[in-house]
């Protein structure tokens, strides 16, 4: 018996987030990522049927979204993407070595190991933030993630400073509860 | 009871420790708050769970949509869902 149900009427708002954190990670570009995103959602509903239930609709999604993330790699490097790229870098005697300059690794990047950490690290958090209730997760990401000011909030979701406030500390006490066992020790 | 222009109690001790967070407590506060750390353990440990959970997010890089984006993928999604409905 299929352990989990699909419902595509929640998914944009349920899932879009983290699928936007995951992609961009990846794609290192906005437009793209809500392209791939939007395709994702789409490819998602089309192949409903296929939903078995072994796995969340997250795990699901995410499971379209990569193929999506390898075929727009695949496109991007294919013959014509990559004399795309050689364009750039066609003999000059004034540029001569800024090819190398660019490419040299820079020794103040992050290292593997720090962005594993902290990919793994931004995972948890949507993790915890999944368990909030849908309003108080918009509030905390559009107030902490996004910075947006406390007036552009309130005007959005017709509330009042101190109903965000209260929202917040509810967020924060159990987003800070849901991180404690793994990261804040 | 009067309520004390210096000593304040938990609760909005942790309303400023939210505010400060976000930069939008004022240096009152922020003293009053700083007054309360001194003595009171439920508030220093609220004010340091509160400072690592900011840090962490801070440290992930973590991201989201904006309203308008979300919005786009929303309306082209809700567009498609109505035409599959429809079938």
């Amino acid at each position: 018996m299929p352990k989990h149900n699909i419902d595509p009427n929640n998914w944009v708002k349920l899932y879009s987030d983290y699928l936007f954190n995951y992609t961009i990670t990846r794609v290192n570009d906005r437009e793209i990522a809500q392209d791939l995103i939007s395709e994702t959602f789409l490819a998602g509903l089309k192949s409903m049927k296929n939903f078995k239930g072994e796995a969340s609709e997250r795990t699901w999604l995410i499971s379209i979204l990569k193929r999506k993330i390898i075929d727009y790699y695949r496109k991007i490097n294919s013959n014509k993407g990559k004399a795309e790229v050689r364009m750039g870098y066609i003999n000059s005697d004034e540029a001569e070595g800024d090819w190398l300059e660019e490419r040299v690794s820079d020794p103040f990047d992050k290292t593997a190991e720090d962005t594993l950490e902290n990919t793994e690290l931004g995972d948890a958090i949507y993790d915890c933030l999944e368990k909030l209730p849908v309003k108080q997760a918009d509030v905390f990401k559009k107030k902490t993630i996004l910075n947006y000011d406390t007036e552009t909030i309130c005007n959005e979701l017709n509330i009042t400073a101190s109903n965000l406030w209260v929202i917040i500390h509810r967020a924060r006490t159990a987003l800070a509860d849901c991180m404690d066992n793994s990261w804040f020790n | 009871m009067k309520k004390s222009l210096l000593f304040i109690n938990c609760d909005e001790a942790k309303h400023i420790c939210d505010k400060a967070e976000y930069g939008e407590a004022t240096d009152w506060e922020r003293f009053k708050l700083n007054i309360r750390l001194l003595y009171c353990h439920i508030t220093k440990s609220y004010f340091k769970k509160n400072k690592t959970l900011t840090e962490n997010i801070k440290k992930s890089n973590v991201k989201c949509l904006q309203s308008e984006e979300r919005s786009k993928i929303e309306k082209q999604f809700n567009e498609a869902l109505a035409e599959q409905n429809k079938n």
